[in-house]
């Protein structure tokens, strides 16, 4: 009798265990699922408020043809991209998107008016602050993938993320600073 | 990898002192209600009606002390146009924190300063002044919020919140101790010598309490201080950001209107005149609610010293 009461607390006590491990699991998991997610909210953010920027260079500076196609075909180079799905291809598409921005906002630097502008202004603010929404959302989905993995490779819990087929997730990393040198510079 | 252990070890040790400072805040509440049942007859249904009040506070506090703190400091709901910066900074730190957007404060007060309130990441603000926004670029302004934005998610506004019901039960129970003591309460029959030493040792406990609250109280809150600075680091991935805006702080000595000394713990820096030569200035210094601005600095100048600072 005592021996069955034992053995049936055991039993209790590690379905209990299980339950907790699992649940903390998946947890982890769709926070690192609804971080990724937040990446593409926040580029989609981006692609949106260029168009808006291209158009108000252009009542200041309309001749500087040049920088409007390059952020133009490098937004929507970056937008296949991302649709494309390859983490390697998007980040490398964004890093152009990023120079041909950089271009455009440097030559803006030659219009006192257009720099004067309100909108342009507002922009500007907009645009460097979801430059590091983006950023911040990289850093999130990294910091998810971090707890994660962790969690599914530390004991007690890799037992039952081996039973579960919990996988590793991978890290977003940019590519690094050669890379990013190495992107097609705009030449006026 | 090595580089960054400093930083979490730092906000372990930090955190893990908060504990232990909680956990002494739970045993001198229990302390003060045995000395009490000890000390007076009736204990029972005192202890009934203690509990029943700090019940009440704790729960009136839960909910309320963040309205009562932004209706202190005279804070108006910061507009999204008029402040576009400050929403999409806190906007962008959110993100990167993994929390909710806090509803965002202005106070019209030309004295840099900003606090954060509320209960949980789903219930918070934070306050800004208007002089903080005039006095920082985006970078000191990004270091100030991830500051509130850490408190907030360290939970600290809560345990603020807690505290501060807390020592107000111990002194409003010590209060009334003494009152017993001195108008006479009805004794218990104490038939040994020992009954004697033990009820005048309650006696001095119940008198002592309250010292010993506020003590822990300010302890707490300095703790909090260095750790929100350091997890407010975290956040941006960026210590010269905070270093830039504790400097600012520090070099100015406006002082904030309406800062009420109860709420003093909730800034970033203390609002409280520590500079003047009055009696004022040498009550603020003894009860210092935050570590001085110099070490907070080192602290985090250390962490930068062993951090990749992005450029």
């Amino acid at each position: 009798m005592v021996i069955l009461i034992v053995v049936a607390i055991a039993v209790v006590l590690t379905l209990a265990f299980v339950a907790a491990a699992f649940n903390g699991l998946v947890r982890r998991r769709n926070r690192v699922d609804a971080a990724w997610s937040q990446i593409d909210v926040q580029l989609k953010r981006r692609y949106d408020l260029i168009p808006n920027l291209v158009e108000t260079v252009k009542g200041y500076a309309a001749h500087e043809k040049g920088a409007f196609e390059a952020v133009t075909a490098a937004r929507s180079g970056a937008m296949n991209a991302q649709a494309g799905g390859d983490p390697a291809k998007a980040a490398q598409a964004d890093n152009v998107l990023t120079g041909t921005l950089k271009t455009l906002f440097a030559v803006a630097e030659a219009y006192p008016d257009l720099k004067a502008n309100q909108n342009f202004l507002q922009l500007q603010e907009e645009l460097g602050s979801t430059e590091n929404r983006v950023a911040a959302s990289r850093q999130f989905y990294n910091d998810s993938v971090l707890s994660y993995n962790t969690k599914i490779q530390t004991f007690p819990a890799d037992l039952i993320a081996g039973a579960f087929h919990f996988a590793p997730r991978e890290f977003f990393s940019a590519p690094d600073g050669d890379d990013v040198a190495a992107a097609p510079a705009v030449r006026f | 990898m090595a580089e960054r252990m400093d930083l979490w070890a730092q906000v372990a040790a930090n955190k893990r002192r908060s504990v232990y400072l909680m956990a002494g805040f739970t045993v001198l509440i229990t302390g003060v209600v045995a000395a009490f049942d000890i000390a007076f007859a009736g204990g029972p249904l005192l202890i009934a009606i203690a509990i029943v009040v700090v019940l009440t506070m704790v729960w009136a506090s839960y909910f309320y002390s963040d309205k009562l703190a932004i209706a202190a400091a005279h804070a108006l709901e910061a507009d999204t146009a008029q402040y576009r910066q400050l929403h999409n900074v806190v906007e962008e730190l959110c993100i990167a924190a993994g929390i909710p957007k806090p509803r965002l404060y202005v106070i019209d007060d030309p004295a840099p300063n900003a606090f954060a309130t509320g209960r949980n990441p789903e219930h918070a603000a934070v306050a800004v002044t208007s002089g903080l926004l005039e006095v920082m670029n985006r970078e000191e302004l990004e270091g100030v919020l991830a500051h509130e934005l850490s408190h907030i998610h360290n939970y600290d506004i809560l345990v603020a919140t807690i505290a501060v019901t807390l020592v107000g039960f111990v002194a409003l129970l010590s209060d009334f101790g003494l009152r017993m003591l001195i108008f006479g309460g009805r004794r218990r029959d104490n038939k040994g010598d020992s009954g004697v030493y033990v009820l005048a040792l309650s006696m001095v406990f119940i008198i002592l309490a309250p010292i010993a609250a506020k003590a822990m109280q300010f302890a707490i809150s300095r703790r909090r201080e260095s750790l929100a600075d350091v997890s407010g680091v975290l956040i941006t991935r960026n210590p010269q950001g905070l270093i830039a805006a504790l400097e600012k702080l520090r070099d100015n000595t406006t002082i904030i209107a309406h800062a009420p000394a109860a709420t003093a713990h909730m800034w970033i820096e203390s609002p409280l005149d520590m500079h003047s030569k009055g009696a004022h200035g040498w009550f603020n210094r003894r009860f210092e609610t935050h570590p001085p601005i110099e070490d907070r600095i080192a602290a985090l100048e250390e962490v930068a010293g062993t951090f990749p600072i992005a450029n």
